[in-house]
């Protein structure tokens, strides 16, 4: 290994720039002539919009022009759209309602925009928004998932009666009712997995900007995949022809999930750009981002575990209602389905698994993914069972994993996934070490003398990533192919520069990416540069989500590695008059055979561009190479995590007291960067489990609007983590790597509920599990312990 | 409805009084805590200004007050719908009712209030406060203003 190849724990070469305020974020971006956008947007959470009168904030000063949803529709600008096609039991397609960028007929959620104002500065935008008179008719709306299908539930879409979307099931209902029938211990839960609002820390912004010469469009945006931005704005919006439509996302500081998506502000901001004539910013405040970013989970879950007389589980079943929010985001569709169902079988072999779930249209915000999409929901009803089952049973929760897991592979689930590598066991023993869990009894007993309450809990998490194989997913219903694109352009002075469709917005990639060419190409990693995030100079990529750019970023990355160096390798033969295949490459110099001869790697990338060793006839001057790589497989990073807590049942303060991650990601390229995710990671899991939960009230006016009531996990929230890793190699990419940006946020919900319900003695702990929660649950427990 | 709210006030005037003054504008306008302007459009309908600060949103909201189900000089109900530009808006009703009681009256009233938009998402967690305070802001400025009506 070198000091800055593969495996090394090198510093971010893009945080100098990030923390020296340098960064060149999209609302950093000024063009010339520009002008302000304001949304004015309804405070109700479902109305008809009977009129919008503009004629007053017109005439306000600095105003530009003040558009609304009939001047979108009368443009022919089409609707935001959902990418993922998925079908019901019966077969049907699901039912998308219409999701116009601005609302002509109907609002469906607060927030919903009716009207935009262009306005030569922020302020005149804002004080004209206040003069734009909307008469709307209220009528009531349905918040909550559960109450959605209900007879006489307010109808957010005509298209779909009963706000269903969809109901879609995947397993064998048969062979899991007969596991079912014949099981000796049944576990039962019902699980409410909370809504969270994602919160990056850069809200979205968008800047359009409109070229008359060339009639064609530039837009920067927020984005985590620029080209799939770019493609549906075109393709199904409508707005430009692809080649006229040029995005660019920048620095964009954190996404997690909810930057992947295209929103309304812009679409809106380039159709507008194209009417005045000029530059149209619009930057998102954080009111708006809590009322118009795609919130995440929101899911109600009966979920069942079958078990025979040896602990064995046998069968799994569940019944999801997922909440997709009043509009149906980007992949929101897949989300509760391909990305969750699929994952119910958890570290275990499982026989027989049915799951159904329907989707649902409520008066809120979208629903769509949000770091482990879909994983995290599975992850927790998985999880959750098995713990509540040890617990039912008398079986040591870690033995009763124990006698469960996958032990050879490949290994075939009943729900789709195909596990390529892995050993739970590993993980789980360390784990166990890295907690010492054997003196946990003794803590525990130590923990009461004070009286207090010490809980243990396990989270042993799998999760599919490497997102994904192109022909798999489209069979699925996905629009798109999840295959990823990259190009190595060698400098003649032997400089890189790799162009990749992945985006980082805070991952890292400047430098991994540039870790992966140091270790093949034997140059320094300042010599390599990471351009992504643009259209024009990457020709098309998909973008980073589901922990895919290293598996499949990387690998393509691989691939024009490799193309690069047969190439060099026939300048190096022309060089020193030998044949390439004689022409070994190694630690950035190339020599002959069993020959002292020898040439550097500035000296062949010179030579690659003078072209003066060969003719035009024998080799094509230059050194640029570009590759698609579709992965084969999907990857499943798992692994296993504890937490243990020690709650005062007096005031329901939860302490975490001890937190161990051991995950298995395959091959690592930078453990430090590693180490960062994890820690985000489970920062976020916590976050779910004890403090966030977007709450709307039966208004649906949403009352956790702010961080005033939106808590936020904190330093002062999390411990000191411990983090080991185990690795097994994901043999389905030539690197090894299986993924790591989700795995946190997929492990920590449930093994911090379980320590939670492991303290307090009974299963009743909501999340999040707040003060109040949980001091009423150890009031339970002790109560019930009295008994 | 969001939010609901009750209470009970002893005033020292007749009970045909202190319903006279329940139905006079310049009343309700000096009463109402924020009151810009109190137009009469007819017998039971207002148009009013009024300035609210809740929490970290200030806003002036324009719109209606109606008076329903009169019940002279028992009680009615006052409805109250405004609209307060990107701040949101409010409503809210009141049924007051009073019953004579000596040489005073009693008032007794529940009120139900509801707001949406901004004052919601920023003031959720001060709303119930703020709507207590403006609820007891306004009986106490009736009592006052009682004082020397006739």
């Amino acid at each position: 290994m070198s000091a800055t190849g593969i495996g090394a724990a090198v510093r971010r070469k893009e945080d100098h720039r990030f923390i020296t305020g340098t960064g060149n974020y999209t609302s950093d971006i000024t063009r010339p002539g520009e002008v302000r956008a304001y949304f004015v947007r309804s405070p109700h959470a479902h109305a008809t919009i009977k009129k919008v009168d503009v004629k007053a904030a017109e005439k306000m000063p600095g105003v530009v022009a003040v558009l609304t949803g009939a001047d979108l529709a009368g443009d022919k600008i089409g609707g935001l759209i959902c990418g993922w096609a998925i079908f019901s039991k019966d077969g049907s397609p699901m039912k998308a309602g219409a999701h116009p960028a601005i609302a002509a007929d109907k609002v469906r959620c607060v927030g919903d925009a009716v009207a935009v104002v262009l306005a030569e500065t922020l302020a005149q935008a804002r004080d004209a928004a206040e003069k734009v008179k909307v008469d709307y008719g209220t009528l009531p709306s349905v918040v909550d998932p559960a109450k959605a299908q209900a007879k006489g539930a307010p109808q957010v879409h005509d298209v779909a009666p009963n706000n269903t979307i969809y109901e879609w099931h995947l397993g064998d209902k048969a062979a899991t009712d007969a596991a079912f029938a014949s099981a000796k211990h049944v576990t039962k839960l019902d699980i409410v997995n909370n809504r969270l609002v994602p919160n990056a820390m850069e809200p979205r912004a968008a800047i359009a900007e409109y070229d008359q010469g060339n009639d064609s469009l530039t837009l920067w945006n927020t984005s985590q995949n620029p080209h799939v931005a770019r493609l549906v704005i075109s393709a199904f919006i409508g707005m430009a022809p692809e080649h006229k439509l040029r995005v660019i996302a920048p620095d964009v500081g954190g996404g997690f999930g909810s930057k992947i998506f295209i929103y309304p502000e812009e679409v809106v901001a380039l159709w507008a750009s194209r009417r005045v004539k000029r530059p149209v910013k619009w930057v998102s405040d954080r009111s708006e981002a809590f009322l118009t970013d795609a919130h995440g989970r929101d899911h109600v879950t009966h979920a069942e575990m079958a078990f025979d007389a040896s602990g064995k589980i046998t069968g799994l079943r569940a019944k999801t209602i997922a909440n997709l929010g009043a509009y149906m985001s980007t992949f929101s569709s897949s989300v509760p389905t391909y990305l969750y169902a699929t994952l119910l079988s958890g570290q275990y072999a499982i026989p027989s698994i049915y799951c159904e779930v329907d989707a649902v249209y409520t008066n809120t915000a979208p629903v769509d993914a949000y770091r482990g999409a879909g994983r995290p929901e599975a992850t927790f009803v998985v999880e959750r069972l098995v713990e509540v089952g040890a617990r039912e049973q008398g079986i040591d929760p870690a033995e009763l994993r124990r006698r469960n897991f996958v032990k050879s592979f490949p290994h075939q689930t009943p729900v789709i996934m195909a596990y390529d590598a892995g050993d739970y066991n590993a993980s789980l023993t360390k784990a166990m070490e890295m907690a010492d869990y054997k003196n946990f009894g003794k803590r525990k007993a130590d923990s009461e003398k004070k009286g207090k309450l010490r809980g243990i809990g396990f989270s042993t998490y799998i999760e599919a990533c490497g997102i994904a194989p192109s022909q798999a997913v489209g069979s699925l219903g996905a629009g798109v192919g999840l295959w990823e694109s990259a190009e190595v352009r060698v400098n003649p002075t032997g400089s890189v520069e790799i162009l990749t469709g992945s985006h980082s917005h805070g991952q890292g990639h400047e430098t991994t990416f540039a870790q992966l060419v140091s270790e093949r190409l034997g140059v320094p990693i300042e010599t390599v540069s990471v351009v992504h995030g643009d259209t024009d100079k990457v020709q098309f990529g998909m973008g980073t989500y589901g922990s895919r750019s290293g598996a499949v970023g990387m690998s393509a990355i691989v691939k024009a590695l490799d193309k690069v160096e047969a190439k060099a390798k026939k300048v190096a033969g022309y060089m020193m008059e030998a044949s390439a295949d004689d022409i070994e490459f190694k630690n950035g110099s190339f020599t002959v055979k069993g020959t002292d001869k020898k040439v550097g790697w500035g000296d062949v990338t010179l030579n690659a561009y003078i072209a003066h060793k060969f003719t035009g006839g024998q080799l094509e001057p230059g050194l640029k190479e570009g590759a698609f790589y579709d992965p084969t497989n999907f990857t499943f990073p798992a692994g296993c995590h504890i937490a243990e807590v020690e709650i005062d049942p007096d005031t329901g303060k939860t302490e975490i007291a001890n937190w161990v991650a051991v995950d298995d990601f395959g091959v690592i390229i930078n453990p430090m960067i590693v180490e960062g995710q994890v820690h985000g990671g489970i920062a976020q899991g916590i976050g779910q489990a004890l403090l966030e939960g977007a709450s709307y009230n039966s208004d649906g006016q949403l009352v956790t609007g702010s961080f005033m009531d939106y808590t936020m996990p904190r330093a002062d929230d999390l411990p000191n983590f411990k983090v080991g890793t185990t690795v097994t190699k994901c043999p389905s990419n030539p690197l090894g790597i299986k993924g790591c940006g989700e795995a946190g946020a997929i492990a920590a919900p449930a093994a911090l509920i379980n320590a939670i319900t492991n303290a307090v003695g009974h299963e009743k702990v909501p999340m999040p599990a707040s003060p109040s929660a949980v001091w009423k649950a150890a009031q339970g427990g002790m109560k019930r312990a009295a008994e | 409805m969001a939010l609901e709210m009750t209470g009970e006030y002893e005033l020292p005037q007749k009970r045909e009084v202190v319903w006279k003054a329940l139905n006079d504008p310049a009343i309700l306008e000096k009463c109402i805590p924020g009151c810009e302007t109190l137009e009469k459009l007819s017998d039971t309908e207002f148009q009013a200004t009024v300035k609210l600060k809740i929490g970290p949103v200030s806003a002036r909201f324009k719109g209606k007050v109606k008076l329903e189900d009169i019940d002279a000089p028992n009680g009615y109900k006052i409805v109250g719908e405004g609209e307060g530009g990107v701040a949101g808006f409010a409503k809210g009703q009141a049924s007051v009712a009073l019953a004579a009681e000596g040489a005073g009256c009693k008032l007794t009233y529940k009120a139900e209030a509801a707001t949406g938009g901004k004052i919601a998402q920023l003031g959720q967690r001060l709303i119930s406060g703020s709507a207590k305070k403006t609820a007891d802001q306004f009986f106490a400025n009736f009592v006052e203003a009682l004082a020397d009506y006739k």
